[in-house]
């Protein structure tokens, strides 16, 4: 029997009566790269928070070297040699990369701190990963993303992590920095750290790891070695069901054109920017991260200032400068992060469902809101879209990601707009309730509302599109109709190769 | 388990309620005047100032600023409108507006530096209070202004009903209405909430953010008014440290610092604690440095209530 450096056996753990994790194992050997693999909402986070001592487990059981591990708190996952990276990286800005790398331990036992060996220290560890060229006196703040990927993986090394957990690492990356990522992580590897790889980019799981565990709605499907697999029988076990299930059909008369913008220019990102979109019609916006997409509906709807450039809107030329005159002609945009732009987390549902429709609630002057009819169409307004709330008092943020973009949601039907741009409408968001959001957005169509939806997800702009703009770095690079539409062509345009 | 979290709930969201039950009760066994109305009155007249303040001052504190300029509003409205008094023989309504007019002044220099100039509300009404404190000592050239007569006494006048009292009180009642039932008061909280999030479903957020401190200027103003009134002089000092004993308040009522909560009823309540806690230490002859220590301390351990 081969030896496993880390064992999780039938790992459980519920959230207010909700499973998140059912029965889950994963065994990762010394010197390997593992990839968890699984849709958002798989339960792959709060896997790796239970690793990481932020959860507790219910039930199961943890092994480290063959020996149970106790792991309650992050201190006892350190000292069991566990480090997980996050998205965002736990950087003190100010302080140096030495400093950051030694932050728990700056002195090393001693009262003051010996400069030199901090950093000659820091230079040996940069070294050892090929970054002899980052300073260890360079401020955090100053060095590029990749960059501070590399200090915080340091800091890890200098506690001697022998399992290392990266989620996500290169969403935020360049290519060039995936390939230098790739590379370390090869090293770290080869010195017989075990890497457990958080991931939703199949050819980066392809080119890297070596064997592949798959989740699915909590559950442990099964894990397989990279050599034995295809992309399609990893997809098919992640999502365990037809792409056509996910998206389903809609029954919608194209009509006349709604929203017709012609040569904008804003800011760096957008870039002689033309497209229309007409009523009943779902457009999707495809591109990379950073190709202009956000950004051309920000100046449309007058959150950023529209440089140059014609918008005609409901058969009338429109300039918007503040989102009050967009929302008033019925156009509304459901921003890309919901936490940061879009929810009044601490507020409650209600407050939060009407925000952009409170001359609905209101006395027709707009100064007196009628609460009990705002309590009656929040309570219809989200029944409607399948909301699953507790009462419409508790706080926003109590409710889960999914249940949170549907409040959203529900604020700008209730708006009653004749268009409305989804940003990145099912990030966070669990595979049930992306399936109800398709509903919602199909529906609206159906009831003649041009959509526009700016999405990262090819699957899901194949699936709900009727036609996609492609844009890269500020420009529209081509656009394709439904029978144009697959993840080649989508890729070929956002990075016109 | 579910209950014991809801009994957590109601301690917090309750909390000041709780407070202000306790000292009620402490105040009543502590001393036997505490409750004879010549007291109480005098606690109305007395603190009519320090809620007003406080009431004005939580609505920067909803937005996740502050008005640390209020003490300065209270200086300048009050000499101003004095220093008018003396010169012509405007009557009491005609003054009470003039000092809301300073306020409106004042709380839209405020306003306008924070929205519309994006200076966080520290900054702007730290310069502002110094600024105005300034125009207060050009205004009084450094001495006491008296009104002679009794036009300012009338606001204190037991014959008048206590006019103080009764305004303080209707006041109150409109805020708590303000807050509760009208579109003004959700989208000032809404604001103070998050931003970003107000102005992209189309309100114009920078307005409101204005308009907090506009309030918070005139109710200062007339702070400084009822203040000025009981002993009908005013001078550049007056109000001095007034925003402390302001913020105490709102953060005993449950008003977060870091903005989108806040409610004039809890800020009220609040203010109410702290005047108890003076007035039963002057009923029991506690000097005043020692009521210094004791008011600092139940300041601490109230909110401390809240992380429990």
């Amino acid at each position: 029997m081969e030896a496993y450096k880390l064992e999780m056996k039938s790992i459980s753990k519920s959230f207010g009566g909700v499973k998140a994790l059912n029965d889950v194992s994963l065994r990762v050997k010394k010197g390997e790269i593992h990839a968890l693999l699984g849709e958002n909402g798989a339960g792959k986070s709060t896997l790796m928070k239970i690793l990481s001592g932020a959860y507790q487990r219910d039930s199961g059981e943890i092994l480290v070297d063959g020996q149970p591990a106790k792991i309650n708190t992050p201190k006892d996952s350190k000292q069991n040699g566990i480090a997980v990276i996050y998205q965002e990286l736990m950087l003190a800005a100010d302080l140096t990369v030495a400093e950051n790398i030694f932050i728990d331990d700056l002195a090393a036992g001693s009262v003051f701190i010996n400069w030199k060996k901090l950093h000659s220290d820091t230079t040996r560890l940069l070294v050892s990963l090929g970054f002899g060229n980052i300073s260890p006196t360079e401020k955090c703040g100053n060095l590029s993303v990749a960059h501070q990927q590399v200090v915080e993986i340091c800091k890890n090394l200098s506690r001697d992590a022998k399992i290392l957990v990266l989620d996500e690492p290169t969403s935020v990356l360049t290519f060039k920095e995936i390939e230098h990522l790739f590379e370390i992580l090869k090293r770290l590897k080869a010195n017989g750290i075990s890497i457990i790889y958080i991931s939703h980019r199949l050819e980066e799981i392809f080119k890297l790891c070596d064997t592949i565990t798959v989740l699915k709605d909590g559950c442990y499907v099964d894990t397989v070695d990279v050599q034995d697999t295809t992309r399609q029988l990893l997809v098919n076990k992640m999502v365990g069901r037809e792409l056509k299930d996910m998206f389903p059909a809609r029954n919608a008369k194209i009509g006349e054109v709604l929203l017709r913008a012609e040569d904008l220019q804003a800011g760096r990102m957008v870039d002689h920017v033309s497209f229309e979109v007409h009523g009943g019609e779902v457009l999707g916006f495809s591109g990379l991260v950073g190709s202009g997409r956000t950004e051309t509906m920000r100046a449309i709807i007058g959150v950023d200032k529209l440089e140059a450039g014609k918008v005609t809107y409901m058969g009338e030329t429109v300039k918007f400068t503040h989102p009050e005159q967009a929302v008033k002609k019925k156009l509304g945009m459901l921003p890309e992060d919901r936490k940061v732009q879009g929810l009044l987390l601490e507020q409650p549902i209600r407050l939060n469902t009407t925000l952009a429709a409170l001359s609905k609630v209101s006395d027709p002057t707009k100064t007196i809101i009628f609460h009990n009819k705002e309590k009656k169409l929040v309570a219809e307004n989200l029944s409607r879209i399948q909301t699953k709330y507790n009462a419409a008092e508790d706080e926003v943020n109590s409710l889960s990601g999914g249940n949170q973009q549907k409040v959203v949601l529900a604020r700008w039907i209730m708006a009653d707009c004749k268009c409305i741009i989804f940003d990145e409408p099912t990030r966070g968001v669990d595979v049930g309730a992306k399936v109800e959001i398709y509903n919602v957005i199909n529906a609206l169509a159906e009831q003649g509302v041009a959509v526009i939806m700016i999405s990262s997800e090819m699957p899901e702009i194949i699936g709900m599109c009727d036609r996609v703009v492609v844009m890269n770095k500020g420009r529209v690079t081509g656009e394709l109709t439904k029978n144009e539409l697959s993840e080649q062509s989508l890729i070929r345009l956002a990075m016109e190769v | 388990m579910k209950k014991e979290f809801n009994i957590r709930k109601f301690c917090v969201n309750y909390n000041v309620f709780i407070i202000f039950s306790v000292l009620f009760i402490a105040c009543t066994l502590l001393s036997e005047s505490f409750l004879l109305p010549i007291n109480l009155f005098n606690i109305g007249l007395q603190q009519a100032a320090p809620i007003f303040v406080a009431i004005g001052v939580m609505f920067p504190i909803i937005m996740g600023g502050i008005d640390l300029s209020v003490g300065s509003v209270m200086a300048l409205a009050s000499s101003g409108v004095l220093a008018v008094m003396n010169k012509t023989d405007i009557g009491l309504g005609l003054g009470l507006a003039l000092a809301v007019l300073i306020g409106l002044a004042c709380g839209l220099l405020n306003g306008f530096l924070v929205a519309y100039c994006n200076m966080p509300g520290f900054v702007a009404t730290l310069a502002t209070l110094t600024t105005l404190k300034g125009f207060a000592y050009l205004i009084t050239n450094g001495n006491t202004i008296k009104v002679t007569g009794n036009v300012l006494l009338d606001l204190c006048k037991r014959d008048y009903g206590y006019p103080t009292i009764i305004i303080t009180a209707v006041v109150i009642v409109l805020f708590i209405l303000m807050q509760h039932y009208t579109v003004f008061g959700r989208l000032i909280l809404a604001t103070g909430s998050n931003r970003t999030a107000v102005e992209l479903a189309g309100i114009r957020v920078k307005r409101y953010i204005l308009s907090a401190y506009v309030i918070s200027g005139v109710m200062a103003a007339l702070a400084g008014m009822w203040l000025a009134a009981r002993t009908s002089t005013s001078n550049a000092v007056l109000g001095q440290g007034a925003e402390l004993n302001a913020v105490a308040a709102c953060v005993l009522g449950g008003t977060s610092l870091s903005g989108g909560r806040g409610s004039a009823l809890k800020t009220f309540v609040g203010a109410l604690c702290l005047a108890m806690i003076g007035n039963i230490m002057n009923l029991m002859g506690v000097g005043a440095y020692i009521q210094n220590i004791v008011q600092g301390i139940i300041i601490v351990f109230a909110v401390l209530m809240y992380g429990i």
